[in-house]
């Protein structure tokens, strides 16, 4: 086993079995992960190829390129592995999360509004499991995710980063 | 000196020109299709009380009266990016089909790259490159809040830019190549040069203020050298769009003239969406190519748009197939 070098976009191998880089996530636990946690079919990642550059950072690229490449981005970044819980970046849900039929927790206007403005909030009436959720709303007839929230004790704590939180219009 | 007094002998109308050039832009955002369409935008914009009019040239650009397009719901789900109308113009006229392989020689910030990734359908390989990597911050936010996810991010000087280390030649198996690309090549590049800037005038200011013959003749030789880099790595039958935000002839038609005069591409029509006035043969006592008539000049009283120059080169020539299909022979091995 090789140490990871966080300078480059090295891309994930298929199986756990084929891994040669110490602790690097394999393709296929990535897509069953997405698949087992928010019930995006994997089919979805047919044509996804999926890079680490970084520590545990996760990319999604829609083609193919010999491994591994030295440039400033490839696709987008979708996941951090290398943790205990693996954690859906905003970008990742915005992009993959619109096909979720697990964990995603229905935000009404003014809860959409406060959880994209950074907030946390009460929401007891979760049932499912804790942990990393996809937030949605609905708009202009169709449910949205907004980003990623964190689920524990009752609380929903919204993990959009700084960067991305607006203080947004209450939909009627 | 006012660089715009330069211009006045070019316009129709020299009074609505300098008329125009003083007033502000209005707020403009594109629809991102990757995410919404433009009927989901305008019913999710009804939902929230945003007011908007639709551009009247293009169905997916969207003016904001009451200013920034920063604080919507529709804004914060990437489903909308603001930037000026005419910044449209190069990914329309560059029209890149899904699956095919395209350079943006001087992407950042990457309006015109997202945009570009939209109409490929986010397939294919889009590389977007720039020399400034504090720019390149400012493109990987844009593509991620967007879902752009075909998009390959590098930071080099575009006019010695190869693809040598990304070894793009293994993406043979792209779906929709052209079997007539060679392996090193690209299908269309976009170059959309760093410029003086005139035509941003209405957004800044200062562009006029700062403008000077030096700084000009200084951007030209750049300019020259991507447009250059653009065609030697565009396949034959591929098209290359060059555009800047600046009036000045010698930034535009004789880059243009420069290029078909040193290499194979040739001038092809583009039947620009909105009002534009033809690129122009003649400046001060330089005579330039009958067929640079076909680039687009945009001044901003006509459609009341930032200022813009948009040229449409075909590789091999204007008759070259543009398809790249059927004929083998054109096919170079790598």
């Amino acid at each position: 086993m090789t140490q990871n070098d966080g300078q480059r976009f090295d891309r994930l191998p298929p199986t756990p079995d084929e891994r040669e880089v110490e602790g690097r996530a394999s393709r296929e636990e990535v897509v069953d992960w997405w698949d087992e946690r928010f019930g995006v079919p994997s089919e979805t990642f047919e044509d996804v190829t999926f890079w680490e550059k970084g520590s545990g950072k996760i990319w999604a690229f829609s083609a193919n390129l010999p491994s591994p490449v030295e440039v400033e981005g490839l696709g987008i970044t979708v996941l951090r592995t290398r943790q205990e819980h693996w954690k859906p970046t905003t970008t990742g849900v915005k992009r993959f999360g619109q096909e979720a039929t697990e964990n995603v927790i229905d935000l009404g206007p003014g809860e959409a509004a406060a959880f994209a403005a950074g907030h946390d909030q009460q929401i007891g009436r979760w049932d499912g499991d804790w942990g990393y959720l996809i937030a949605a709303h609905e708009l202009a007839g169709e449910r949205e995710p907004i980003g990623v929230g964190l689920y524990l004790h009752g609380e929903l704590r919204s993990r959009i980063p700084k960067g991305y939180q607006e203080e947004l219009a209450v939909l009627d | 000196m006012n660089p715009l007094d330069r211009y006045e002998r070019l316009v129709d109308d020299v009074e609505a020109f300098r008329d125009a050039c003083d007033r502000p832009l209005p707020s403009v955002v594109r629809v991102n299709e990757l995410r919404a369409t433009p009927e989901r935008v305008r019913a999710a914009f009804a939902e929230e009380g945003v007011t908007y009019e639709q551009v009247d040239w293009n169905d997916r650009l969207f003016r904001l009266p009451d200013g920034s397009p920063g604080t919507s719901w529709p804004y914060v789900h990437g489903w909308l990016h603001g930037q000026e109308e005419v910044s449209a113009l190069p990914a329309l006229a560059l029209d890149p089909d899904p699956g095919d392989r395209v350079w943006d020689a001087c992407a950042a910030p990457g309006s015109k790259t997202c945009h570009l990734a939209d109409l490929m359908d986010n397939s294919g390989v889009l590389i977007g490159n720039d020399n400034n990597l504090g720019r390149l911050s400012a493109l990987r936010h844009n593509a991620e809040r967007l879902g752009v996810s075909n998009l390959v991010v590098t930071n080099d000087d575009a006019r010695n830019f190869t693809t040598d280390n990304l070894g793009v030649d293994s993406l043979d198996g792209v779906a929709g190549r052209s079997p007539a690309a060679s392996r090193t090549q690209f299908d269309g590049a976009v170059a959309d040069v760093p410029c003086s800037c005139e035509g941003t005038c209405r957004k800044n200011p200062d562009v006029l203020e700062k403008w000077s013959m030096g700084h000009v003749k200084g951007l030209v030789g750049i300019q020259k050298g991507v447009l250059r880099r653009a065609i030697d790595l565009t396949r034959p039958g591929g098209d290359v769009v060059y555009s800047t935000c600046t009036f000045a002839p010698e930034e535009n038609e004789a880059v243009v003239d420069h290029a078909i005069r040193t290499t194979d591409a040739e001038m092809v029509e583009w039947d620009a969406p909105l009002e534009t006035a033809p690129g122009i043969t003649e400046w001060e006592d330089q005579t330039f190519d009958e067929s640079l008539q076909k680039a687009h000049r945009v001044y901003p009283h006509q459609n009341d748009t930032g200022g813009f120059f948009v040229a449409k080169l075909r590789v091999g020539g204007a008759e070259s197939d543009a398809t790249g299909d059927a004929d083998e022979t054109t096919e170079v091995e790598a």
